[in-house]
């Protein structure tokens, strides 16, 4: 079944901060992880990256590793900067207010359907 | 017993987030322009810059140490200082053997270029300097100390790459020489909220990217005289040399 960011945003009820243009970007899978460098080394292009991180350099290594979308746990919004940089580089971020472990858990479910 | 005016934490353009003019050349001018007596450049994983700015900074009487900001596995950004050439290759030999290969993207990260002291470009760095060295932080400062350097993890109470947001505490059994807390930062308010640093001498720096930045956050060092052992006994706080809390 072929998954968007958009199908996840919406079955999740998660917030869009930004590029919604880009919800039709495919979901190939899915990263968990709050290090940046184990993104930067091991995330792979199309990927939805689900983290509590919020920083700029978020957007960074989301656009450098292609990821389909950023979904941020714990109600976590970014600052105004962040959010513009998501634009330039057409990142959708997303904000959910559940724990990283629920979110993870539907996602998986939903692309494994 | 003297004292000597030290920013130990400065970027060149050798770091991607390090602003096109933070030449060695410019580096230095800032410095004595400034009125700085010490400085280090610590650029993320790498040494590139640091000959070249101790050998200007030698010509305009800036006491330049040798110095690096190293990212642990678990991204904490600490700095480590050196006495000799030697010594910092050997710790940048170290950096290279864990640090994993990402090319940098220029566009999102910033340029890695080494330049010679009339800002020529000499090289660029291919790889990423941003993400963590495969080493843990315990694993780094035993190689830092055991090559003879000195170990400071770097804006301690800072959210970013910040010791304690990265790990949530101060291992105990990790052998700082000293530590650096985040240039806005109060040191009562740090010792308030994290007593177990009170035996640490607290550095606080300027983090320069940009050239106006730099000395915009100093440490008074107290110590005999301009030299690594001096400045060693001053970051340990021992015989009298110190950290002045101003």
């Amino acid at each position: 079944m072929n998954t968007t960011v958009k199908d996840i945003s919406e079955k999740l009820g998660l917030e869009v901060l930004c590029c919604s243009a880009q919800t039709d970007n495919m979901v190939k899978g899915g990263y968990v992880s709050d290090l940046l460098s184990d993104v930067m080394g091991n995330a792979a292009e199309g990927e939805i990256w689900i983290t509590l991180q919020s920083h700029l350099n978020v957007v960074a290594i989301a656009s450098l590793k292609e990821l389909s979308a950023v979904v941020l746990v714990n109600g976590v919004q970014p600052d105004a900067p962040v959010i513009a940089k998501a634009e330039e580089e057409g990142i959708p971020i997303l904000s959910g207010s559940g724990p990283a472990f629920e979110i993870v858990g539907k996602i998986y479910q939903i692309l494994n359907d | 017993m003297p004292v000597y005016r030290a920013d130990l934490h400065i970027h060149s353009v050798l770091s991607p987030c390090g602003d096109l003019e933070m030449s060695p050349a410019r580096i230095v001018e800032a410095a004595v322009r400034k009125g700085l007596d010490i400085i280090a450049v610590t650029d993320h994983n790498h040494t590139g810059h640091s000959r070249l700015t101790r050998e200007i900074g030698r010509e305009q009487n800036v006491f330049v140490i040798y110095g690096v900001e190293v990212t642990t596995s678990e991204e904490v950004h600490c700095l480590s200082f050196f006495d000799t050439e030697e010594q910092l290759e050997d710790f940048q030999e170290y950096i290279d053997l864990h640090l994993p290969s990402v090319k940098n993207d220029i566009g999102l990260f910033g340029h890695q270029v080494i330049v010679d002291r009339k800002e020529q470009i000499l090289e660029e760095i291919q790889h990423s300097l941003y993400p963590g060295i495969r080493q843990q932080i315990t694993a780094v400062a035993e190689t830092v100390h055991r090559l003879g350097g000195l170990f400071v993890p770097a804006h301690v109470d800072r959210r970013m790459n910040g010791i304690y947001n990265q790990l949530g505490f101060f291992p105990e059994d990790l052998d700082a020489d000293a530590v650096e807390i985040f240039r806005n930062a109060n040191r009562k308010d740090v010792l308030q909220t994290h007593p177990e640093l009170k035996g640490y001498q607290l550095l606080k720096s300027s983090d320069a990217h940009f050239v106006e930045d730099i000395g915009r956050c100093t440490s008074l060092l107290e110590m005999e005289d301009l030299s690594f052992a001096e400045f060693e006994k001053a970051l340990k706080g021992l015989e009298g040399r110190r950290v002045v809390q101003e």
